[in-house]
């Protein structure tokens, strides 16, 4: 008897954390490239994608710095690949240039920061959700991210082949904002069988060679893609530039060429936007979290409900661009929005411009290293509902 | 061929022979008269096409400056990074497409300075890539600052009283850290360079070019070394070809000879046939080689993609 023919999805329920989840994710989603440098506490995807990716057809290489890593997933991505780095805070800061790169060019590329306590090195193996606003606004100049968060380490699977497609969709670097304490909780993760994952194609150009123009947009504002090699000439810079790709200093490319970097994503925020909702309906208080903080808050909130209190529950998953749009037409309803989350309020700033002073908006810090005591969100959920 | 022989004789022509290979739309440059780039662009493409390597085979990657710039006036698939991080890009195309011939072209601001850390690695893996450091001696984009390369004595805006740091020896560095080809020529000695980048291109492994080329917008007026054709003079009298010299020997001081010639050249295994073979050792049959990029003519159907919204997770 034959043993059954494997391919490279580890279809089937296995016992994982989230971290070796995420790279379980970035080869279901036919990911083949991955370039990174050790730091706590993401180097579990890392390490598994060393050991995976050659008996299934990938490269893993230990680029000498994360400059190097995010450098060489761009080149990858324009190689044809599809590529991913991993990384932790202080790492993700020495990225943010290049990430700026990735968003210039138009490069699809997955950005994984597993977050640990900050600032500086702060607590290399101990949670946090402080690079919230820098995976936002990280890199200089103006413009849009796509940013999820994952709050299981079966999210961390699922979620990682969303950020793989949502990049090649919008054609934008994703950030995929774990936190220690998802990366290294190992959980239940059922992996389907390979051909019901969806896995998006990169938006390829397929037009006669001398009439591709790189950066013409489609309907939905996004450029068809080639690859290095395939005699399309093309060039690609981080200088502002027009359709054909070249530079050109003046105040009216800058215009065209950023506001379309810009409207790619804020004309599709349906498409990118996935929230989780939970009795919010008829809720006077509805607390909003994401990452490991959501799974602590359901404890608070089945402790708030058991008081009577009518408590609704949304789950960021999309954490950039921020769901603004629901949280505006919740303030409008609820007496008060509570945040929790392990810093000293970054996307608590997003909800509360969001919520516009219709309710009163609730946040619950917490400096990082744990997570947060339930019953800290539960005074505040108390506190929000008189 | 001989790049005289390319560039055809002065006024026989109405076109540039070499437009072919340049965006001729993007015309004219903006470098000055007299710069070094241009002549290192010119033996590039003369190598490119002697090599007889597919045109579409060839990208070019280049990092910041007006050295950076290179990438954007050449004909090929062409990538201008950010500062110091062109070796890197260049390692992922590398890695994603290895079919593809990389060549680097860029500044030694660019590669020595902020890139340093990214130049000795990529020495190190033997990254089969070409490397064309152009040497000004200055920052030259920036209007003249003081590079890793500047000699001592000489004054740059950073450095208003003479520079006094030791600069670095590009050939001796690169050597070092595993470099398999390791050339110098100046912009004079168009031959030499054009031969250079044509056995730098057809070499297995990482083969670095240092140009020795004149600025004399910046570099040569704050040291009043003259106008272009008085460095290129300056070159001719100055420069002493010694091929295999040992690397260590090459330092260049403030106006004084320049060692230049074909140091080494040597075969050693790439990082992708390193890791072929070790992966083959370790894991013999369960080894399942990279499969190279991915083709747009089967992505789409093997994909399973079936809407025309991103799924979300239920
Ligand atoms: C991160 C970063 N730092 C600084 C700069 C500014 N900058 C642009 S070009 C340049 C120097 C380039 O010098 P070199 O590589 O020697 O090239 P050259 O202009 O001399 O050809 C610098 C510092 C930048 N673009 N990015
Ligand atoms: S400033 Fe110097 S290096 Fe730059 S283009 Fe002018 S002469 Fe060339």
């Amino acid at each position: 008897m034959s043993k059954p023919k494997r391919g490279p999805v580890l279809t089937g329920a296995h016992y994982l954390d989230g971290d070796h989840a995420c790279a379980e994710g970035a080869i279901a989603a036919g990911c083949r490239f991955i370039a990174g440098y050790p730091i706590t506490p993401s180097t579990e995807v890392a390490e598994r994608l060393a050991e995976r990716f050659p008996r299934i057809g990938g490269t893993f290489i230990q680029m000498e710095d994360e400059l190097a890593s995010i450098a060489a997933v761009l080149g990858a991505a324009w190689g044809g690949a599809r590529a991913m780095t991993v990384t932790s805070g202080p790492g993700f800061s020495l990225m943010v240039e290049n990430i700026g790169l990735g968003v210039m060019t138009e490069t699809p590329c997955v950005v994984v920061n597993v977050q640990r306590g900050g600032p500086s090195t702060g607590l290399p193996t101990l949670t946090g959700q402080q690079d919230m606003m820098q995976a936002r606004w990280g890199s200089h100049g103006d413009y849009e991210i796509i940013a999820l968060s994952p709050s299981s380490p079966q999210e961390c699977f699922d979620l990682t082949v969303t950020a793989f497609n949502l990049s090649e969709k919008y054609r934008v670097p994703v950030m995929f904002m774990m936190d220690e304490c998802v990366g290294h909780m190992t959980e239940k993760v059922v992996i389907p069988e390979a051909d019901t994952i969806e896995v998006w194609p990169r938006r390829w150009y397929r037009g006669p060679k001398d009439k591709y123009l790189p950066y013409a947009p489609e309907k939905d504002g996004v450029p068809l893609m080639i690859r290095a090699g395939d005699d399309h000439r093309v060039h690609v810079t981080g200088l502002t530039h027009d359709q054909r790709g070249y530079p050109i200093i003046n105040a009216d490319t800058q215009r065209v060429c950023v506001s379309r970097l810009v409207d790619k994503i804020r004309n599709n925020l349906d498409d990118l936007m996935i929230v989780k909702e939970e009795q919010v309906e008829g809720a006077d208080v509805v607390v909003v979290a994401y990452g490991i903080s959501a799974r602590v808050a359901t404890k608070a909130i089945t402790d708030a409900r058991k008081q009577g209190i009518r408590v609704g529950f949304l789950r960021l998953i999309t954490v950039w661009p921020f769901p603004e749009k629901r949280i505006r037409e919740l303030a409008g309803k609820v007496k008060s929005l509570v945040m929790p989350e392990i810093n000293m309020g970054q996307m608590f700033r997003e909800m509360e411009r969001a919520a516009n002073g219709q309710c009163k908006s609730l946040l619950v810090p917490h400096c990082g290293g744990w997570v947060h005591d339930p019953n800290d969100i539960l005074k505040a959920i108390l506190e929000g509902a008189r | 061929m001989n790049p005289n022989q390319l560039l055809g004789k002065r006024g026989t022509t109405d076109s540039h022979p070499m437009e072919g290979f340049l965006r001729m739309d993007r015309m004219p440059h903006i470098w000055c008269s007299t710069c070094g780039l241009g002549t290192c662009l010119t033996a590039f493409i003369a190598a490119a096409q002697e090599s007889a390597i597919p045109r579409e085979d060839i990208v070019v990657v280049s990092g910041i400056g007006c050295t950076g710039r290179a990438a954007g006036y050449l004909k090929y698939d062409s990538f201008h990074t950010t500062h110091g991080r062109a070796l890197p890009y260049a390692t992922g195309l590398k890695v994603a497409s290895p079919r593809l011939k990389v060549c680097v072209i860029s500044g030694d601001g660019d590669l020595v300075s902020i890139g340093g850390n990214h130049l000795i690695h990529a020495a190190r893996r033997n990254m089969d890539m070409t490397v064309i450091c152009v040497n000004n001696f200055n920052y030259a984009m920036t209007g003249g600052q003081a590079a890793p390369s500047t000699p001592q004595g000489a004054s740059a805006t950073t450095a208003p009283y003479g520079a006094f740091e030791r600069p670095f020896n590009f050939p001796f560095l690169v050597d070092s850290c595993g470099a398999t080809y390791v050339a110098r020529w100046t912009a004079l000695h168009v031959r030499q360079l054009t031969i250079a980048i044509k056995e730098a291109l057809l070499h297995r492994g990482f083969s670095f070019i240092e140009v020795i080329s004149p600025c004399p917008t910046v570099y040569g007026r704050r040291n009043r070394l003259g106008s272009g054709l008085d460095l290129m003079k300056f070159y001719h009298d100055h420069s002493i070809t010694k091929n295999f010299a040992s690397t260590r020997e090459c330092d260049i001081k403030f106006q004084q000879d320049i060692i230049v010639g074909k140091f080494v050249q040597r075969d050693e295994p790439t990082f992708l046939d390193a890791m072929d073979a070790q992966m083959k050792k370790t894991l013999g049959a369960k080894f399942v080689p990279y499969v190279g990029p991915m083709d747009p003519a089967r992505d789409m159907t093997e994909s399973s993609h079936d809407s025309d919204r991103v799924p979300k997770p239920k």
